[in-house]
């Protein structure tokens, strides 16, 4: 296990990048601890892969530097950096039988029979393949074949950290519960650094001790999944966070008021002078239908999913969604919205505002 | 996933069955007619029943010939294989060369058959061929149309020269699809370049060998073209594959119940061997090799 | 105008791929197939559109039995998981093409595809190439392609799942409009409950071929016919436990329990099965009636606004979705509590014998 330090590191796929936009990654600088579990989370195209690859070696940053534990490891190849990987789609070798899968990577290094025979063992106990081990890999589900690719990932104990790669992608609905699951597990007990690329904020979250929020190259948010949550720094993490997203929309932003078409919302903060756009910035989940508080709203559809609903609304010409608890009633009569002030975030030019306490 | 089933469908295949009945099962059914009668001559023909089957069974000149045929087959496999494998690994994978490539290889392929015959006949005389004078030059004692030996070599590495090229780029073909993520893969595990190969590269690449070998084996069985235009099938009989002397028997002695009889039997014999080639590859293919 | 199944079934090489089904569509209706991988939903898809026929019953559109013609004479269309659009063909082209096929007139078809463009916001990109396109975009022009043909019966298969999670909210929220602008027969299969939600419309929960239940997607959701329902129509997965009843009293181990009242009270004595929600679960006592179990946590996932725990009770494995961020203790005990209200007890075959409180009244 170790710390991977990332030091000004930048990369563009062009031979000599002129501005900013020609960078795949952005300058980031970041510490991913030992021992912690880490989601890389953004839409696709947005550096996440690059960076992934970077830290795994099958490519070399434009610029900056990468350490594992302080040893400069920017320019050494894969083999050499001892990390794990687990690929969107699952990597075996067809050929070989779950135990010499397993196997693999020690043979490789030359441990004695003795010692490989044992952690096989031990691997195969912790992803729950005991009574596979003779089977070829060939012919099983995806899903046990991605586990077979994270217990050949794990079964080397000098491993620096385990990479995933939207390991999920081809797996069931109900399997990605049970895979999920296990690999928190996993986490909890070993202790491996994990780095974890996603598109799917729910994975993201569930996995992640941090979760890393890139947009267009750049990192926008580190943060833990309640940060992201009530504390979106990037009106990108607001709507990429949360399903629906969070709702922006465009304000004037005076002292502790924000005003919407010149009604005013309270806001729990004071804001000096704004440049730029001005937007707040309210989550779903901090909207509240209501009969006579708040500022007028046109209810266009209700949806009820079940745990909660959605309520798709009109707000001063803006779309907003509101979300009400299974038992919480939603009549005709309720066309007035309020906002929970102490969940208001201000931004200006998409980044958000620090208020001061009043 | 089965299919609506629709009778109307046969009509579309009807074109085929017509093309194919005279393409194939008319002469087919001619030579069969030829195997089993007996002529001198004016169109007169005698039922002769299995007799030719027979005398052919017995001559030794059939089962020469056949042991020729399996030894050329055999060993124009085990080279051009391996080789058109190995070429297949060291092509660049993108960008000009692997086009450039691509090109250069399939050039082989694209010279008529004769001409391929042609070009060697004369690349390999000593007087002015290319090849021939030099190694006489440099004092090595070559002669296909004297030696045994040299007329051997001259037909297989033109077949090599020839044909490596069709099992290098079905192999190129097999690499390709193999996503990067397995290389990745195998470069954590620490995977040796043999390892990469047998674990990786073979077992994707099974496939389209299989298809290989087929191809160039039935090819490699029926030729006859490039060594008749190169030796004729000499010196003496030395190079006097299956084909060429079902053509002499054929036209040049003009035996054309024996000839007939030996073609059927050709055919069954092409016929079982891919037969169990198939088998057998199929059935590693399924154990996983 | 309606689609319906009856006792429709599929039998390949002796697999029983679709058990006898009946099933009635009614137009201009949104109805989901939800159910897990293989569970049939292609299947019955393709004896809808009928690009398989039925081993017995019969297929009626509008009142004919169709159940031989071939999918060419149907008017039918269909959108896959993969993004199936003629790559040589600019996404004008490909929103034409169905129209092109059936010779409507040029102006006819502009206006069309217009149309369908601006509702798909592909208007910008009709002279490009489909692979030119993101995949939500491709996605959006197979969908455009689909709608134009204006055929009375839509079939998605799957059409969100190779896009990214947040693209896949979008196009969700408009298939719906969309839907309601077009006034066909919509048929969309999927594996995920919450999609089937979130279209609403009517759901068909499938099980190993067998649709096992037709509704309303909330009712559906609310009061699930049997145990395989609720567990298909639940993510995460229901969580069930053993139960006994005597007399009045419904006995739910570690000694807790609650009054039979209601449908409870006219059961029978005897053993059944409870099943709840994992949002139902709460790890504090908010109602006088909550029962208590001693549990003990082995995982926690948090999403920013809710906790996911995963239980061991008794050796059983329990999900619970909590409100907020949760700051718990990995493999130590944990109490949770449960209100009778939220229980569906269903027989030892599995049938639901009495729904929860909560989902009748509501």
């Amino acid at each position: 296990m170790a710390k991977i330090t990332l030091d000004n590191l930048a990369h563009s796929y062009l031979p000599n990048p002129k501005s900013e936009d020609d960078f795949a990654l952005k300058e980031l600088n970041h510490v991913w601890e030992d021992g912690a579990a880490y989601a890389l989370l953004g839409s696709s195209g947005c550096g996440k892969t690059t960076l992934l690859n970077i830290i795994s070696g099958l490519l070399q940053p434009s610029r900056g530097r990468i350490l594992f534990d302080d040893v400069d490891v920017t320019h050494a190849p894969t083999a050499q950096r001892s990390i794990a990987q687990v690929f969107q789609f699952p990597v075996v070798y067809d050929t070989m039988s779950v135990r010499d899968n397993l196997a693999f990577p020690l043979r490789n290094r030359g441990r004695d029979e003795k010692y490989v025979a044992e952690r096989v063992q031990e691997i195969a106990r912790m992803i729950g393949m005991e009574d596979m081990l003779n089977r070829k890999a060939r012919g099983l589900t995806a899903d046990a074949k991605q586990k077979i690719s994270l217990g050949r990932g794990m079964v080397r104990k000098d491993v620096n950290a385990l990479l995933f790669d939207e390991p999920l992608t081809v797996i069931d609905p109900h399997m990605k519960w049970e895979l999920r699951t296990q690999l928190k597990k996993l986490h909890h007990d070993f202790g491996h650094t994990m780095i974890y690329v996603t598109h799917d904020q729910t994975e993201a979250l569930t996995f992640a001790d941090k979760v890393v929020v890139m947009y267009e190259g750049r990192v926008v948010q580190i943060g833990t999944p309640d940060e992201l949550f009530e504390r979106p720094e990037h009106t990108f993490v607001g709507y990429f966070i949360g399903s629906p997203g969070m709702n922006v929309i465009p304000a004037k932003v005076e002292g502790r008021t924000a005003y919407i078409d010149g009604s005013s919302v309270e806001l729990a903060r004071g804001y000096g002078p704004l440049d730029g756009k001005v937007e707040i910035g309210v989550r779903p989940e901090f909207a509240r239908l209501s009969q006579s508080d708040g500022l007028p709203v046109k209810v266009r559809r209700v949806e009820d999913v079940g745990r909660h609903k959605i309520i798709r609304a009109n707000f001063f010409g803006h779309d907003i969604n509101i979300i009400a608890g299974e038992d919480d009633p939603v009549s005709a009569d309720m066309n007035r919205v309020t906002f929970d002030a102490k969940h208001v975030n201000v931004y200006a030019n998409d980044w958000r505002v620090e208020g001061e306490a009043a | 996933m089965d299919k609506t089933v629709n009778h109307k469908a046969w009509f579309l295949v009807l074109p085929v069955l017509i093309l194919v009945a005279f393409s194939a099962v008319i002469p087919l059914m001619t030579v069969v007619n030829y195997s089993v009668q007996d002529t001198f001559g004016q169109n007169e023909f005698f039922w002769a029943g299995l007799e030719w089957f027979e005398e052919m069974l017995a001559s030794d000149r059939m089962w020469d010939a056949l042991g020729r045929q399996l030894m050329f087959s055999g060993i124009i496999l085990l080279i051009e294989v391996p080789l058109g494998i190995f070429v297949a690994l060291n092509m660049p994978k993108s960008g000009f060369w692997a086009s450039f490539c691509l090109v250069v290889m399939s050039l082989p392929l694209l010279i008529p058959w004769n001409v391929v015959g042609t070009i060697w006949q004369i690349f390999g005389r000593v007087d002015i061929g290319l090849l021939g004078y030099t190694l006489d030059l440099i004092g090595v004692d070559y002669n296909y149309t004297q030696d045994t030996f040299a007329a051997w070599v001259t037909i297989i590495v033109m077949d090599v020269w020839h044909w490596t090229s069709l099992v290098a780029l079905l192999a190129y073909a097999g690499l390709k699809s193999i996503p990067d993520a397995y290389y990745q893969a195998a470069k954590i595990d620490q995977a040796s370049r043999w390892k990469v190969f047998r674990f990786i590269e073979l077992p994707k690449m099974m496939g389209v060998l299989m298809i290989a070998v087929l191809l160039r084996f039935m090819d490699s069985f029926m030729i006859y073209t490039e060594p008749f235009v190169v030796t004729g099938g000499g010196p003496g009989n030395a190079t006097t594959l299956l084909s060429i002397d079902l053509v002499k028997m054929a036209l040049g002695q003009f035996d054309l119940g024996p000839a007939a009889a030996f073609s059927i039997m050709y055919f069954l014999v092409i016929l079982l061997i891919s037969w169990v080639f198939y088998t057998v590859m199929t059935n590693l293919d399924k154990k996983g090799m | 105008m309606t689609l319906e199944l009856k006792g429709v079934s599929k039998i390949v090489e002796g697999q029983v791929h679709i058990h006898p089904t009946d099933l009635t569509l009614e137009n201009g209706t949104m109805n989901v197939l939800l159910g897990p991988t293989s569970s049939g939903k292609t299947s019955i898809m393709r004896l809808m559109a009928g690009l398989d026929v039925p081993t017995a019953g019969q297929v009626i559109w509008h009142g004919e039995d169709v159940t031989g013609m071939r999918v060419q004479d149907r008017k039918v269309a269909m959108v896959y998981q993969q993004f199936i659009n003629y790559p040589s063909m600019s996404v004008y082209d490909n929103i034409a093409s169905p129209m092109r096929l059936l010779g409507v007139d040029k102006a006819e078809i502009d206006r069309r595809v217009r149309e369908a463009a601006e509702l798909m916001q592909l208007a910008p990109m009709l002279d490009r190439k489909p692979l030119e396109l993101s995949g939500g975009q491709q996605q959006r022009c197979a969908l455009a392609r689909a709608l134009v043909k204006n055929a009375g019966l839509v079939l998605l298969d799957e059409p969100l799942a190779n896009l990214d999670y947040k693209l896949r909210e979008e196009l969700r929220v408009e298939i719906p409009k969309i839907f309601e602008e077009s006034g066909s027969i919509f048929v969309y299969a999927t594996t995920e409950p919450e999609e089937a939600l979130l279209l609403g419309g009517n759901t068909a929960t499938l099980w190993e071929g067998r649709v096992t239940q037709f509704g309303p997607t909330p009712a559906v959701y609310r009061q699930p016919v049997d145990a395989t329902t609720a567990r298909v129509f639940s993510d995460p997965p229901m969580n069930f436990l053993q139960i006994s009843k005597t007399g009045s009293k419904i006995m739910f181990g570690d000694g807790q329990s609650a009054r039979a009242v209601g449908k409870l009270a006219e059961l029978s004595d005897g053993r059944y099965t409870a099943g709840f929600r994992p949002n139902h679960l709460e790890i504090g006592k908010h109602t006088d009636d909550a029962m208590e179990f001693k549990t003990t946590l082995s995982v926690t996932e948090l999403t920013g606004s809710e906790t996911f725990i995963h239980l061991d009770h008794h050796g059983e494995r329990w999900v619970g979705v909590i409100h907020g961020v949760n700051d718990l203790t990995i493999d130590a005990p944990l109490s949770v509590w449960l209100d009778p209200r939220h229980v569906y007890v269903f027989s030892e075959t599995g049938d639901l014998v009495a729904p929860a409180a909560y989902a009748v009244a509501a």
